[in-house]
């Protein structure tokens, strides 16, 4: 009876939520600074919960985020450029291979399919490592998915170094309600992982992050469910990707470095590694203070005649990157520890919260 | 054919021995902290601005000791600030430090120099050029194998034959009895660092003669290559990691020589895999079997 009461809450909750973001685009207008940081927040949300289920929930140290994105993101631009303008496009490419034009929703569908894949490929040698072994090797597959969508040979298919761009972006599909739709695609995957969060398949993740040993003596196949746990999050970091593609409105492989994946990584550490909520709470500070609220270090300041020193521009990114240390340092639980926001008030997940302690 | 292939071939075994500098500092910080130290190759990169602003107002004679010296200084900087206090922490957190303290050097770095690539000055003796059978290259080419062999030797003997050396082994072998023994690790772990990085700014001396642009995220990719190089052979053996540095630099030219120089990078990183797979020790690796 309590958990139905508390269901129906954070719901409401999520509504009233979902319900400010649209406000804030119709008062504020697309281009203003808190509409972009409402739209890369929510994507970086996505891309933030599905790490922190391989790093936080199923304890499988993966560096491989940056890989599933770029893989989502191709596909869904690949799929979803109009006929008109491929030759444009794919203008050293005699207009590519692909000759079909797919909607936005299935393409996004399918660049999550199309990272799971890839993901079911690559788990299947690389999960039989352990800790950093696998954290080096999930970095490198990222990097060689990197080197080979930039490769020539494939260049029809995916532009080769070239940008990708013309494809439906946040803006053309839905003019005005752009943090609207995208609340709705991330909040829907989102509530998808805390579905299986919650399921048996997320209390035998959680059993194999605790002890692999233990887990697999009480009969849990540690392999099947890595490999779950690994394809999941890459159709979400995927679908992450194509989100991305979307807000960007063009696309290189080259920005899908090894540096972003390590980006997301610290804010699954500063949200608490195992806390969902804290995910996506990490996710909309970290890219408010990062685009937004720290922008006025870049930019030198006067106060009367006396002139602010060392702000000039990088000096956000240095402040920001000493504050995460600080972080990892000191506070090493993050903003929620694993902890979910709607447990704060209850008595289970306070007496839970000391145990940890 | 051999006429084509020789430049590569040089500049392969000259890469190689730069990326088996850095590996040292991967191998030994790995063999005792059991820590992929992610910021070995920022730490690298600043070796690369040190020298770029030192040479810039003193004699290339007094700049190459003080870069030594202030890339020393960074690494057992990082080491006391970053690492030391997360001694009892789960291995993760001192991986995740590792990473924000390589975002931390990126980004202080770019700021530092504006972002923009800084050319690196010329060092008598090595930025010369040198003509062999058919190829010209840079001297630098042909003294870095020699000097690599020279340095790991020497470690080699340092590790082997001295006290400091088997206080190095004993806390690689076993972390708390080395401490209940009397060994003082938090030293051992700073020398570790010291000689890591000491090697790293040579390295990046022989590598920044050769490619002479600077910039801040440029030590990123030769600190994982130099990490694959140390897995391959085998974490913790130095002789290892620079043989596998040198096959990995080897390797990597002659498929650029093939052609394929998308794919130079992505080898690197395919044969770490192959590596993890079928032999998780390396060339020279020792076994190790997991406790429950």
């Amino acid at each position: 009876m309590k958990k139905n009461l508390r269901l129906i809450l954070s719901l409401v909750a999520v509504a009233v939520l979902f319900f400010l973001a649209w406000l804030v685009e119709k008062t504020e207008g697309t281009q203003s600074m808190a509409v972009t940081v409402l739209q890369k927040g929510a994507v970086y949300a996505l891309i933030a919960v599905s790490m922190n289920l391989l790093n936080g929930f199923t304890g499988l140290f993966s560096l491989g985020q940056a890989g599933f994105m770029l893989v989502g993101a191709y596909t869904y631009a690949v799929l979803t450029i109009p006929m008109a303008k491929r030759a444009a496009v794919y203008q050293y490419y005699d207009g590519g291979w692909v000759q079909f034009t797919i909607g936005f929703l299935p393409a996004l569908l399918a660049a999550g399919a199309v990272a799971a894949v890839f993901a079911a490929l690559i788990g299947l040698p690389v999960l039989r490592l352990k800790g950093d072994y696998l954290a080096i090797a999930t970095l490198g597959f990222a990097e060689i998915i990197r080197a080979i969508v930039q490769w020539d040979g494939i260049g029809p298919l995916t532009n080769g170094s070239n940008l990708l761009k013309t494809y439906p972006t946040l803006k053309n599909i839905m003019p005005g309600n752009t943090v609207l739709f995208t609340f709705l695609v991330v909040g829907l995957c989102i509530g998808l992982i805390l579905l299986l969060i919650n399921s048996t398949y997320g209390r035998a993740f959680k059993a194999i992050r605790d002890d692999e040993t233990a887990a697999e003596a009480m009969g849990i196949n540690l392999f099947h469910h890595k490999q779950m746990a690994f394809v999941i999050s890459s159709f979400f970091a995927g679908i992450g990707g194509a989100l991305l593609a979307m807000y960007q409105g063009s696309l290189q492989a080259n920005s899908f470095k090894s540096s972003m994946t390590y980006e997301i990584l610290l804010i699954v550490v500063i949200g608490g590694l195992g806390s969902v909520s804290g995910s996506v709470l990490a996710s909309f500070l970290f890219i408010a203070a990062s685009e937004w609220w720290l922008r006025f270090l870049d930019s030198e300041m006067l106060i009367g005649d006396f002139q602010v020193p060392l702000l000039a521009p990088g000096f956000r990114m240095v402040v920001f990157s000493v504050v995460i240390m600080v972080v990892v340092l000191f506070f090493r639980k993050g903003i929620m520890g694993d902890r979910e926001l709607w447990e704060l008030g209850s008595r289970r997940g306070a007496k839970e919260g000391r145990k940890k302690a | 054919m051999f006429n084509t292939i020789l430049p590569y071939l040089l500049a392969g075994i000259s890469v190689g021995g730069q990326y088996a500098l850095i590996a040292v500092g991967y191998t030994l910080v790995y063999g005792i902290l059991r820590l992929i130290n992610f910021a070995h190759g920022d730490i690298f990169t600043a070796a690369g601005f040190f020298m770029v602003y030192l040479a810039a107002s003193l004699p290339v004679g007094l700049s190459i000791p003080l870069v030594i010296l202030l890339t020393v200084a960074l690494g057992f900087t990082v080491e006391r600030v970053a690492y030391k206090p997360l001694r009892t922490a789960p291995r993760m957190s001192i991986m995740i430090s590792a990473i924000g303290v390589s975002y931390l050097l990126q980004n202080l770095m770019w700021y530092l120099t504006g972002g923009l690539a800084k050319q690196y000055p010329g060092l008598p003796g090595l930025s010369g050029t040198v003509q062999i059978g058919p190829a010209t290259t840079k001297i630098v080419t042909i003294a870095t194998p020699f000097l690599t062999i020279a340095l790991v030797v020497a470690l080699v003997m340092l590790i082997n034959h001295t006290k400091v050396g088997m206080a190095m082994r004993a806390v690689s072998v076993d972390f708390e009895t080395a401490q209940l023994m009397g060994i003082k690790i938090n030293s051992v772990i700073s020398v570790t660092f010291v000689i890591g990085s000491a090697m790293a700014a040579i390295g990046s001396m022989l590598y920044f003669t050769n490619y002479t642009a600077v910039t801040p995220t440029i030590g990123a990719m030769p600190g994982l290559k130099a990490f694959v190089a140390a897995v391959f052979g085998g974490i913790g053996s130095i002789p290892g990691a620079m043989i596998g540095a040198l096959i990995i630099g080897i390797s990597e030219n002659l498929i650029k020589a093939a052609g394929w120089t998308a794919f130079s990078d992505a080898f690197t990183f395919a044969l770490l895999i192959v590596v993890l797979l079928f032999r998780p020790t390396g060339l020279f690796g020792e076994k190790t079997t997991d406790k429950v």
